[in-house]
C-alpha cells in the first residue's frame, strides 16, 4: 500500500488526513515505528488510531495515560487475592513448590494494556493517548517496550512479542516529552484543517446537509478559531455544533441567530469564551463566512 | 539561517542525505545517525523522484517536535534547491504543463545533472556575527550564538521573552521537586506497609487481603517572587515579567509581586494564557507607576499582608532588584530578617551584579546581603540559565 492508497483508504472510513499525516502513518507502519502525534485537543489525533484500526481491521487497544500511571496499571499485576484464595484452597496437601508454580503462571497474570497488545496474534493498534500527562519514569519504561517490544516477568521470564503492534502516541503539551522518546517515533503535528478539509470532513461525516449550510458552518468554525478564545473549537466541536444544527431543523444560520447563538453551548467550553462571543460578535462571524 | 553548501560533486544518495543531515544540525535539529538510516530507509518505500513526497518523509522522520516541524520546509528548500534558484524560476514560467517531468529532472536521484555550474548561492554573511567557515565551504551566520550572551536591556523580541520564560520554567521545576526521606501510607507504592496490612488482616481472620504500600511524599517547594519595576528596573522589566511568567506557569501555586512604591500581586494576571499579551499588559502596569523605590517598605507590607498566607518552611523568595531603595537600609535588613524567620529560603538577583567590577555598594543591598541565601547576577538569559544547578542544592 502506498502513502496515497493508504490516505484513500483513511478517507473511505470517513478520516480526511492531510498528505503530512497520511505519509506520516505510511512510514511509521513501514519502518515498525511508533507514531507520535501532537496538536491541540479536537484536531482528531485518537481519531486516528480508531480509523487504522478500522483499516487493518484488528484491535484497537489503547491506554489512557495519567499521571501516577505506573508499571502496574499499564504493564501486568499479580491478581494477588486470587493467589491467596489458591493457596489457601490447597490447604496443604500439595507441596510448596507445586503450588508455587501453579499461583505464578498465566492464568494469575493480569494482563494490562501494553502486555496485551505485544501478545495478541494479528498485530492490534495500541493507541497511547496523551502521553505527556503520565510522569517521566513511566516515559523511560515505555522507551524500553517501544523499542524491544518485549516483557520481562521475574517469576515467568520474557515475554516476546508475539507481533509487534503499530503504536500511535498522542500529545497535548502538557509536560515537553524526552527527546529519547522524540527520535524513537515518526513525528507529526496535526493542526487545525484548512476549510476544505474542514467541508470534507463535515460532509463525510453529515452527508445529508446542504451544501450551503454546510459551507456556512465551516466558514463560521473557521472565523471563531481567529478570535481570542481561550479554548479554540476542534473538529469534534464543529461536528457537535453541525448536529445540533441539523437537529434543530435550521436551514440557514443568518436566519436564526438566537437558535445558533443558543447552540454554540456545543462549540464554546469556557465560561469565558461564551462571554467573549456574544450575539453581535456570532452574527458578524456569520456574516463573514457566508 | 545557516546553510550548507549542497554537495554537488558526490555521486550517492546517501552521501546527499548526510550532508541534508549536517545542514539540519547546523541549523539546531537533534538528528543523528539513527535519523539518517530512517530516512534512506523511509527514501526506499516511497517514490524518491518526487520532492514533495521526499520532503513529507523526510519531515516525519527527522523533525520531532512543533518549532523543528515548522521550520523544516524552509530547511529542506534552502538545501535541496540552493543552487539552482535562478534556473527554476525560469522553468516555473514556461514549463508549468510539464510540471512532472521537471521535479523528476532535479530530483534526489539525479541532482547530479544540475552539478556543472559552480553557482552555489549561499545565504549572505550578516555582518554583525561572528562567521564560521569551514573547507566545505558553509557559511553560518550566527546572530544565534552571541544571544545568550547579550546584556537582557538588549531584548526585546518575543523569542527572546519566550526564553526567558522556558529557562524560568526550568527553574520553577527544580526548586519545587522534593520528596521526603519518609515514607507515608499511599495507594500506589514501591513499599509495603506491613504494618496497616498486619492490623488490616484480623478483620479477615489473619489473611492479609487488602495490601497497602507506602511512598515517599511529595513535598514540593513553593516560589514567591517580588520583581522591582522601579525607574533603574525598567529596561529588565519585560524580560524579568516574561520570567516570572515561567515560574507562575510551571505551578499554580507559585505567587507573584510587582513592587516600586507600592506592591501588587500579580499572579492571577500572570496566568493568562497568552504570553506576550500578558506581559505587554504587565509591562504598561508596572510602567503606570515608576519612579522611586521602596523596597524595604514593600517588603513590610509583604510580610504583614500575605506572607502569613504564602511563606513557611517550604518556601523560596526570589527578589529581582538592583538594590537601589529610597527607604533607609535598615527597614530592609529589619524585613528581611522577618521573612527569614518564617523559614523561607531567600534569593536575591540582581541584574547589575553581572557588570564589571560591580561591588554591593547600594546601601540597601549592603544591608540585604547577610540576610541572603543566594545571591546572583541576572545580566544575562545564561547568567539566569546557571542558576538552575544552584538552587538545586538550596
Amino acid at each position: 500500500m502506498t502513502w496515497t492508497e493508504l490516505k484513500s483508504s483513511l478517507g473511505d472510513q470517513g478520516y480526511i488526513a492531510s498528505d503530512q499525516l497520511a505519509m506520516a502513518l505510511h512510514l511509521a507502519m513501514h519502518l515498525g515505528r511508533p507514531l507520535l502525534l501532537e496538536g491541540a485537543a479536537g484536531v482528531g489525533k485518537t481519531q486516528i488510531a480508531k480509523t487504522l484500526a478500522e483499516i487493518e481491521n484488528t484491535n484497537l487497544i489503547r491506554l489512557q495515560c495519567y499521571e501516577g500511571l505506573d508499571a502496574a496499571a499499564s504493564i501486568y499485576e499479580w491478581n494477588y487475592q486470587r493467589q491467596l484464595l489458591a493457596i489457601r484452597a490447597a490447604g496443604g496437601e500439595e507441596s510448596s513448590d507445586t503450588v508455587e508454580d501453579k499461583i505464578f503462571s498465566d492464568k494469575y497474570l493480569l494482563r494490562r494494556p501494553l502486555l496485551e497488545a505485544i501478545s495478541q496474534e494479528t498485530p492490534p493498534v495500541l493507541l497511547i493517548d496523551e502521553i505527556d500527562r503520565a510522569d517521566e519514569e513511566f516515559e523511560a519504561f515505555l522507551l524500553e517496550i517501544l523499542s524491544d517490544f518485549q516483557v520481562s516477568i521475574p517469576e515467568l521470564g520474557t515475554i516476546r512479542a508475539v507481533s509487534k503492534p503499530r503504536v500511535v502516541l498522542t500529545a497535548n503539551g502538557a509536560r515537553d516529552l524526552s527527546d529519547a522518546l522524540r527520535r524513537r517515533c515518526v513525528y507529526s503535528f496535526v493542526d487545525y484543517p484548512d476549510r476544505a478539509t474542514e467541508l470534507a470532513i463535515l460532509s463525510k461525516r453529515q452527508p445529508a446537509l446542504n451544501a450551503r449550510l454546510a459551507e456556512q458552518i465551516v466558514g463560521f468554525i473557521q472565523a471563531l478559531r481567529k478570535e481570542e478564545l481561550e479554548k479554540k473549537p476542534g473538529v469534534a466541536e464543529m461536528l457537535d455544533f453541525a448536529a445540533a444544527i441539523a437537529g434543530l431543523g435550521i436551514n440557514d444560520l443568518a436566519k436564526d441567530p438566537q437558535i445558533v447563538q443558543a447552540s454554540l453551548v456545543c462549540v464554546l467550553k469556557t465560561q469565558a469564551d461564551q462571554a467573549a462571543i456574544p450575539r453581535e460578535v456570532s452574527e458578524r462571524l456569520i456574516g463573514k463566512a457566508a | 539561517m545557516p546553510v550548507t553548501r549542497f554537495p554537488s560533486k558526490s555521486t550517492s544518495v546517501s552521501e546527499r542525505v548526510a550532508g541534508f543531515m549536517a545542514h539540519l544540525r547546523y541549523n539546531g535539529m537533534s538528528v543523528g545517525v539513527a535519523e539518517t538510516e530512517a530516512t534512506l530507509e523511509a527514501l526506499s518505500i516511497i517514490n524518491p523522484t518526487d520532492p514533495e513526497e521526499v520532503k513529507l518523509a523526510i519531515k516525519s522522520v527527522c523533525a520531532n517536535d512543533v518549532d523543528h516541524f515548522e521550520r523544516f520546509d524552509e530547511l529542506f528548500q534552502a538545501y535541496w534547491f540552493n543552487s539552482n534558484r535562478e534556473r527554476e524560476r525560469q522553468i516555473q514560467t514556461n514549463e508549468k504543463p510539464h510540471q512532472k517531468n521537471r521535479w523528476t529532472n532535479r530530483s534526489l536521484l539525479e541532482h547530479k545533472m544540475y552539478s556543472s555550474g559552480s553557482g552555489s548561492r549561499d545565504l549572505p554573511d550578516s555582518g554583525d556575527g561572528e562567521t564560521e567557515q569551514s573547507g566545505d565551504g558553509r557559511l553560518i551566520a550566527s546572530k544565534a550564538f552571541n544571544k545568550n550572551k547579550a546584556d537582557l536591556r538588549e531584548f526585546m523580541k518575543p523569542e527572546d521573552l519566550a526564553e526567558a520564560g522556558r529557562i524560568a520554567e526550568r527553574i520553577a521545576k527544580t526548586i519545587r521537586d522534593r520528596r521526603s526521606r519518609r515514607r507515608k501510607l499511599a495507594l500506589k507504592g514501591a513499599l509495603l506497609d506491613l504494618r496497616k496490612i498486619a492490623r488490616k488482616s484480623v478483620s479477615t481472620g489473619g489473611e492479609p487481603i487488602h495490601l497497602f504500600k507506602r511512598q515517599k511524599p511529595n513535598r514540593p517547594v513553593h516560589l514567591v517572587a517580588l520583581l522591582d519595576v522601579s525607574g533603574s528596573m525598567t529596561v529588565y522589566a519585560r524580560v524579568f515579567l516574561s520570567f516570572l511568567k515561567g515560574l507562575v506557569g510551571a505551578d499554580s501555586r507559585t505567587d507573584a509581586y510587582l513592587f516600586h512604591t507600592q506592591l501588587v500581586r500579580i499572579s492571577d494576571a500572570l496566568n493568562d494564557n497568552d504570553a506576550l499579551r500578558a506581559v505587554n499588559r504587565l509591562s504598561m502596569m508596572a510602567q503606570g507607576f515608576g519612579g522611586g523605590t521602596k523596597i524595604g517598605s514593600n517588603l513590610a507590607r509583604f510580610n504583614t499582608q500575605y506572607a502569613a498566607h504564602t511563606v513557611n518552611g517550604r518556601t523560596v523568595v526570589i527578589i529581582l532588584s538592583d538594590g537601589y531603595d529610597t527607604d533607609p537600609p535598615s527597614v530592609l535588613a529589619e524585613n528581611l530578617k522577618r521573612l527569614k524567620k518564617r523559614g523561607a529560603k531567600i534569593i536575591w538577583l540582581n541584574p547589575l551584579k553581572g557588570w564589571k567590577d560591580y561591588e554591593p555598594v547600594a546601601k540597601g543591598m549592603a544591608a540585604a546581603l547577610p540576610h541572603l541565601d543566594y545571591f546572583a547576577a541576572a545580566t544575562t538569559l545564561n547568567d539566569l540559565a546557571a542558576l538552575e544547578p544552584q538552587l538545586e542544592t538550596l
